[in-house]
This record gives C-alpha cells, sequence and structure tokens, in this order.
C-alpha cells in the first residue's frame, strides 16, 4: 500500500498535470492575437504612470509580524488541545499561563497602537 | 470500491506498487469531478440567490432554471485568450494560479464526505486542513506581485492582511472542538459528535468560526481585497481565460470546503438518523453554502480599519476566552456532575 503521505503527494502532482493540461487545452483553443495595446497594463484606459513595485506600507509588515506570534502559538497549543483529557491539571494551569502571555503581548501591542490602521 | 478496483486488475495481471497507484489514480479523477460538478452547482445557486435577493430572475436561459450557466461558462473561459501583459514577472504570474487552485484541491483529501468515505485518513487531518488553506494566501500575493499592476498589487496585499488576521480566530475557534474531541483526524472529531453536535457545547466558536470564514473566503461583508469600486477585481485584475478560471474555481472550491469543515466540526458532519450518511452530509453542507450566501447578498462590505479592528480587538480576545472557558468546563464538569448527584 502507498502511505497516507504519498496519496496527498500523488493527488499534488495530478493537481499539477490537470492545470497544466488545462493551460494547454486553452491555449490549443484560444486565439492568439498581439498587440501592444492589449499587452499593457490595466489602468482604467490610461497608460500607467509612474512604478507599482513601491515600498509599501508598514502596517501590512506590522499585521504580518503579529501573525507570526500568534501562529507560532497556535502550532504549540494544536499537541496540547488533542491531549488535553489525558492531561491533569499541571498542563492546564501551564497553558493558561501561556495564553496569558499571550494575551499580554497582545495588550502591549494594543497600547502601542500597532493594531490601529491608519 | 477499492477492493472492486483493485481484484479488477488482478485479472489482468496487475498488482503491487501499480495497482495501488491506479485505484489512487481514479480516486482522484473522480475527486476532480466532484470538485467540477460542485463548483458549478455552487456558482450556479450563488447567482440565482444574488437574483433573488436583488429581484432579479439571474440565469434561467441554458437548460432547467439556467443549471447549465456555469458549464457554458467554463467552455468560454477555456476558450479565452490568456493574456501576458508585457510587464508582468512571467514566473511569478504564471505560477500564482496553478498554486491557487492545487491549494484548494488538496485540501479535499482530508474531509470525510460520509460514513467511511475519506480519501486520506489523516491522524492530523484538521492541521493539513488549516495548514494547505493558508498556502492560498502566498498565491494570492505572488498573483498581486506578480501582475504589476497597481490594483492588483494593491488587492493582493489586502487580501493577505485579511486572511493572515482572520486566520488566528479562524484556528482558535478550532481548539474548543479539538480540547472536545481529542483528535485531529477529523473522521475522529464527526464520531465524538454522535450524541451531541458541537455547535451546541461551542456556540460562539461556531460564531467566530462563520466570522472568520468569510473573511478568509473574501466574501462580503468582507470582500474589500476585491471591493469593484476601488479596486476593479483586486488581485485577479489582469488575468484572463483559463487562469482567471482557476482562481475562480479555487474561490469556490474553497467555500465548499470551507462549508465542508464547518458542517465537520461543528455540525455533526455526516451523522444523522434515518438517511444514508452521504445525504445528511450533502443537507448540511448546502445549508451552510446558503448561510453564507444569505450573508454575503444582505450585508453591506465594512471599512479596512474596522475590519481590522473586529479581527484584533474583538474576535481573538474572545476566542482565547473560548478556549480557557472550555477547558475550565471541561475540568469542571465531573466535580459538577458530582454535586449534582
Amino acid at each position: 500500500m502507498i502511505n497516507e503521505y504519498g496519496i496527498i503527494g500523488i493527488f499534488l502532482l495530478g493537481g499539477i498535470a490537470f492545470t497544466l493540461v488545462c493551460l494547454v487545452l486553452s491555449w490549443l483553443l484560444s486565439p492568439h492575437k498581439r498587440s501592444v495595446v492589449k499587452e499593457s497594463t490595466y489602468e482604467c484606459g490610461l497608460e500607467t504612470s509612474g512604478v507599482t513595485w513601491v515600498q509599501f506600507k508598514i502596517q501590512y509588515f506590522l499585521y504580518a509580524l503579529v501573525f507570526v506570534a500568534f501562529d507560532v502559538e497556535t502550532v504549540f497549543l494544536f499537541p496540547w488541545a488533542v491531549a488535553f483529557n489525558c492531561l491533569g491539571m499541571f498542563a492546564f494551569a501551564e497553558m493558561l499561563v501561556f495564553v496569558v502571555i499571550l494575551v499580554l503581548g497582545l495588550w502591549y501591542m494594543w497600547k502601542e497602537g500597532a493594531l490601529e490602521w491608519n | 470500491m477499492t477492493k472492486f478496483l483493485l481484484e479488477t486488475m488482478a485479472n489482468f495481471a496487475i498488482t503491487g506498487f501499480f495497482a495501488d497507484l491506479i485505484v489512487v489514480l481514479v480516486y482522484f479523477v473522480l475527486l476532480l469531478l466532484f470538485i467540477i460538478i460542485n463548483v458549478m452547482l455552487v456558482v450556479w445557486v450563488e447567482r440565482r440567490v444574488c437574483a433573488f435577493y436583488q429581484e432579479r430572475l439571474g440565469p434561467n436561459r441554458v437548460g432547467p432554471f439556467g443549471i447549465l450557466q456555469s458549464v457554458v461558462d467554463a467552455v468560454k473561459l477555456i476558450s479565452k485568450e490568456i493574456i501576458y501583459p508585457k510587464n508582468v514577472d512571467k514566473w511569478v504570474y504564471f505560477l500564482a494560479p496553478i498554486i491557487c487552485f492545487i491549494s484548494a484541491l488538496l485540501l479535499y483529501t482530508v474531509l470525510p464526505f460520509g460514513k467511511g468515505l475519506v480519501l486520506v485518513k489523516l491522524n492530523v487531518g484538521l492541521l493539513f486542513f488549516v495548514a494547505f488553506s493558508s498556502t492560498t494566501t502566498i498565491s494570492i500575493l505572488m498573483a498581486g506581485w506578480g501582475s504589476n499592476n497597481k490594483y492588483s498589487l494593491l488587492g493582493g496585499m489586502r487580501t493577505v492582511a485579511q486572511m493572515i488576521s482572520y486566520e488566528i480566530p479562524l484556528l482558535l475557534s478550532m481548539f474548543g472542538v479539538i480540547m472536545l474531541a481529542g483528535s485531529l483526524n477529523l473522521q475522529d472529531i464527526v464520531n465524538a459528535q454522535e450524541h451531541r453536535w458541537f455547535i451546541n457545547l461551542q456556540p460562539l466558536a461556531f460564531i467566530i468560526f462563520i466570522i472568520a470564514s468569510i473573511a478568509e473566503l473574501n466574501r462580503a461583508p468582507f470582500d474589500l481585497p476585491e471591493a469593484e469600486q476601488e479596486l476593479v477585481a483586486g488581485y485577479h485584475t489582469e488575468y484572463s481565460g483559463m487562469q482567471f478560471a482557476f482562481f475562480y474555481l479555487a474561490e469556490y472550491a474553497n467555500l465548499f470546503s470551507l462549508s465542508i469543515l464547518c458542517t465537520t466540526i461543528f455540525l455533526g458532519g455526516y451523522l444523522g438518523p434515518f438517511f444514508p450518511s452521504w445525504i445528511w452530509f450533502t443537507v448540511k453542507v448546502y445549508g451552510v453554502i446558503l448561510l453564507y450566501m444569505w450573508i454575503r447578498w444582505t450585508l453591506p462590505r465594512i471599512r479596512m480599519d474596522k475590519m481590522m479592528k473586529l479581527n484584533w480587538k474583538f474576535l481573538i480576545p474572545l476566542s482565547l476566552l473560548n478556549i480557557v472557558g472550555t477547558g475550565v468546563a471541561i475540568k469542571a464538569w465531573p466535580y459538577i456532575q458530582q454535586l449534582v448527584r
């Protein structure tokens, strides 16, 4: 038997194959008429001005940083939640401490205004 | 069915690894058909529901009640030219829709569709689902960045900010269920709801899950990434033809898979009396989808800062509280029972 992750791997390869087949099929069926106007960047019918790839608003990166902290925390919470019924009060108290530290972090960000969107 | 296939192939002297491989490929094709047919159905339902709320007729020409409209649309999209604007980052632009579709497709491998009807009995099923649903974010960032278009970039950035923010309450709302079921295997979670659906024990988590999943799916009232009035079409502004179709397909495939997850972890999955499990499954999943559509077509869009505020200052503290509350309740439950006796 192929193991579970092997099956998922085959599905992954199958997905890649399916998308490529669809794109090739579409390429065979569709017209190919190139023109300068068609290949220009869409901006409501006007010529684009300036560069698109500029330095972006810092707010997005702040959110991303906060997200990483919280996401890592959820990874720690997963095994705890699964084994919750087998664990004693000690583990529960430990996790409470962990959650409280996290809430403190959230509170700090709140206070510092990192969660404000201007 | 696996057994039948293996026996048939054994008659043709195909055994061992290749037989297994062929079985998996058969399942892959079935799954693909399942997804595509359901997505087409959901798109049609969405358009009809939308028309109903706006007092229009909606698509009603092709086939009975216009049910074949989505098929016709798919044929149209596949025969349209794929345009590569000259300023795009070619590889990033090319890969984005493919990654988006594949991550939507792989979610279905761990979801239980009925009693014993699950493709991969993964013991970390829920974690797998969560992990792969967040790869969509990467593809959207790629699409937004690779298009080299200001609308796309803005839309892409907004989507990423929104999706990563709302992923946290989405994850945290699942923990109550995991603690009650004591497993990440989605089938075990369904079986743990034999006597009582988890929506009864976790009503708060259910509401948080619904709100966060609407934001995850970029649907109104959280459809800022695709706010037509300001961003044209958001991250897929430049895409056309089949590449656009992949984004569209993935969007509705994600809607469908999140509805399945919602049914699985809160509404008892495929469990139900009298009828076969797959009928209950279909009824519940389409019920959840109609709930999403009801919300989408009745509520107006909310502002970006208010959306972020709702998430970080309301949903996340609330879902953390829900975890702690669930923990206390589970630990206190035996004592309460003793007291009552």
